[in-house]
């Protein structure tokens, strides 16, 4: 009863308090934040409750966000800008399809998914885990960054893809039109933090943290981890990409800078300050770190990076589950020092 | 599990409350009250902000300096510095931020094109104004943007005709991997193709590389009679020094560089880029009363042993030329700055500096300059006379089908 108390207060917070009380810019920003909570979301899932240290979650993001700026881009019928100061005269047949919205939409979910499909089942086979899967999807990350910025009459270059005015009959010049943008980021967050939850809740997310605590175990049970971690890898792929996907109207561009692994990291370390065993910690960690980032750059524009860097080796110290781990933190010391005073 | 949720929840709430309260109406906005607000937005961190803190440097000494001199309208300007984190999207949030929170009467910044590019549409959009100072690749023209860098025409086009006249034949071109030298090498293509040139090779690094003998020994295979050199940034640094060990010296492989400067230099070491070429449209060298005024101030206020370059010069001018403008148009509204603006020509440390009503660009001098063993940079050739902004090369045959 409480929780569902506390979601409403939360709901109402986000989808009523904030367009009335928040500036239009203001409000813009948070709906980027929200688009990195909808990412946390999916990182909660795979690395909370699946264990796969994910570094490389930019890549989902950029292939949802590239699926629907492509689209955005070819609304107005002409040539993308960039294309033709790259030199390219005739649109790539890789663009063609994404001229229609269906098949953008599509996409956003698709690719991600596809991609993290295919790497899931083709690392968790081979039983690589921890540390090697972090590197590795690090190192996809690093590679996916390489093949944009080296196509650039494709993608945009280390430019990207930027200038977008409509999205989906959306004026994006208009600050009504991008309020109601807003208000379907909010709806998606809401949307995918209770699936999300939905799904942890079931049998199989009691199989995922089972294989995170114990993966041999559960093998000798009869289950088949690849197939349940890469399930859940996928779930928060496809999340990315959608987060990815609003991203772009929201912010309105899109580069490789923000998948690369600085990028992938800082959606992680969100969740890291969060509470990455707790959903709602999560979507906390990823709005409070953006929100930070901004008022720290904005106060200190010499020197934020020390403070939010001093901040997160704060908490990674004194509180390594996160914020939201630290009433079991304050239980468990409690409790402690009661043994000792027991034993005394 | 509940305790926590209420926990986050008032965190959350305390977020908001705090974001709400962020965004009162601070003081005075704009032309409101005593001071008049301009933004200055460049990166202060990140791998840009080794070039882009000394332009932001030169604004505030010229805001200082129309400050000193009574302001604009009467009001002191009040700056307004935010930092771009050599980031495309944080350029753009903090471009709206000073437009939408600040409400600041212009803004002055940017260095890369990328950030240029994410700027665009939030001054269009808002119909503000940005004071972009770097030499750029061209092919742009926004009504909300003044462009008080170089564009090819001033910079890239002179220094072939340059190469050309100094019977340079054969062209290799090394650049990072990014819109400006893409761009650059296209038009160098079409200038050789037209000009009986031939280009012996063309190759491109990511941003930030620190590894070039792969490239080295392609140079010392083609043996160009010229290199031009698009890198930006760190790179420099390990090209030309790779260069050098590789047995290399200006004279047996000359390069001309259009994004090293003074500063640059500095970081290179004078001793690894003695000799070699630049194309830009100012050096601290540069002869003139108000340039020797200008260095004197810098180094009076940032310390005697730093140095001016091009693109710090631009950004000064910006700051100079803007005041100016909302001077001649008795306001500082954007409208009313556009239009006064065309014409506007001011005695600045590069000469003569007009303002090109029709396409926001400046009318510059082309300077070709050589690498001195002190780091200095001692101009061997210029244009003569300020050259009109192109920025579509339009008055260029040979450059008809690039735009």
């Amino acid at each position: 009863m409480r929780n569902r108390a506390v979601f409403a207060v939360a709901a109402i917070l986000l989808l009523v308090v904030a367009p009335l009380v928040l500036s239009p810019f203001r409000l813009d920003l948070l709906g980027k934040y929200l688009c990195y909570a909808i990412v946390a979301v999916g990182i909660s899932l795979a690395w909370g409750r699946g264990g796969m240290l994910t570094l490389g979650q930019g890549v989902f993001f950029g292939l949802g966000g590239y699926a629907m700026g492509m689209h955005l881009k070819l609304q107005d019928g002409e040539l993308p800008d960039f294309m033709s100061w790259s030199g390219v005269e005739e649109l790539p047949l890789l663009w063609k399809p994404f001229a229609n919205p269906v098949f953008a939409l599509a996409m956003v979910i698709v690719l991600p998914v596809l991609v993290a499909t295919l790497l899931g089942l083709l690392v968790f086979r081979q039983r690589v885990r921890g540390a090697y899967f972090a590197v590795l999807s690090q190192a996809l990350a690093a590679a996916f960054v390489i093949l944009l910025i080296g196509q650039q009459g494709l993608t945009g270059g280390t430019n990207g893809l930027t200038n977008f005015q409509f999205f989906f009959g959306l004026d994006l010049y208009e600050d009504a039109d991008r309020r109601i943008l807003y208000l379907v980021t909010a709806l998606v967050l809401g949307a995918s933090y209770l699936s999300v939850r939905q799904l942890v809740r079931s049998r199989y997310g009691q199989l995922l943290v089972a294989i995170r605590d114990g993966e041999d175990r559960v093998r000798f049970l009869g289950y088949d981890p690849a197939l349940v971690k890469t399930v859940a890898f996928a779930v928060s792929a496809g999340l990315a990409g959608i987060a990815g996907a609003l991203f772009v109207p929201l912010v309105g561009l899109l580069s490789p800078a923000n998948l690369g692994i600085v990028a992938s990291l800082e959606l992680l370390v969100g969740v890291a300050i969060g509470g990455r065993y707790s959903l709602a910690g999560a979507v906390a960690g990823a709005l409070l770190f953006n929100y930070a980032k901004t008022i720290f750059s904005e106060q200190w524009p010499d020197g934020w990076l020390y403070v939010q860097g001093a901040l997160f080796v704060a908490v990674m110290v004194w509180a390594p589950r996160g914020l939201a781990g630290l009433s079991h933190q304050f239980r468990d010391a409690l409790s402690s020092r009661r043994k000792v005073e027991v034993q005394a | 599990m509940s305790p926590v949720r209420r926990t986050l929840i008032t965190l959350l709430a305390a977020g908001l409350l705090a974001g709400g309260c962020a965004n009162d109406p601070s003081g005075s906005g704009g032309s409101g009250g005593d001071t008049i607000k301009v933004g200055i937005l460049h990166s202060l961190s990140g791998t840009m902000a080794i070039s882009e803190v000394t332009v932001r440097d030169s604004e505030l000494l010229a805001i200082e300096e129309v400050n000193a001199a009574g302001g604009v309208l009467g009001k002191k300007l009040e700056p307004v510095v935010e930092d771009g984190a050599s980031d495309w999207p944080t350029f753009a949030e903090k471009a709206q931020k000073l437009i939408n929170e600040d409400k600041v009467a212009t803004t002055f910044g940017g260095w890369t094109s990328a950030s240029r590019k994410a700027m665009l549409p939030v001054f269009e959009r808002n119909k503000a104004l940005l004071w972009y100072p770097v030499q750029y690749e061209g092919l742009e023209s926004s009504p909300y943007i003044f462009y008080t860098g170089a564009t090819t025409n001033q910079q890239i086009v002179p220094a072939l005709d340059y190469l050309k006249q100094q019977g340079k034949k054969s062209v290799f071109l090394v650049g990072s991997d990014y819109v400006f030298p893409r761009t650059a090498n296209k038009i160098i293509k079409a200038y050789a193709a037209a000009n009986g040139m031939t280009i012996s090779g063309e190759e491109y690094t990511p941003l930030g590389t620190t590894e070039y003998s792969t490239i080295v020994n392609k140079l010392g295979q083609a043996k160009p009679d010229v290199v031009f050199n698009t890198l930006n940034g760190d790179s420099n640094v390990a090209f030309f020094k790779q260069l050098r060990s590789a047995g290399f010296t200006a004279q047996t492989m000359p390069t001309v560089s259009v994004s090293v400067a003074e500063e640059e230099v500095t970081g290179i070491g004078p001793a690894n880029v003695a000799g070699h070429l630049v194309a830009w449209n100012y050096y601290q060298t540069t002869e003139g009363t108000t340039n020797s005024t200008f260095v004197k101030a810098y180094k009076a206020k940032y310390g005697a042993d730093k140095v001016t370059s091009d693109p710090m010069e631009a950004g000064y001018n910006a700051v100079k030329l803007w005041a100016a403008a909302a001077a001649k148009a008795g306001s500082v509204d954007v409208d009313a700055v556009k239009k006064a603006a065309g014409g506007i020509s001011l005695d600045l440390p590069e000469g003569k500096v007009t303002i090109d009503g029709e396409n926001q660009h400046v009318y510059k001098t082309a300077r070709i300059g050589l690498i001195q063993p002190d780091g200095q940079i001692k101009e061997v050739w210029n244009s003569g006379a300020p050259i009109k902004p192109d920025p579509y090369l339009k008055g260029y045959a040979w450059a008809a089908g690039l735009s």
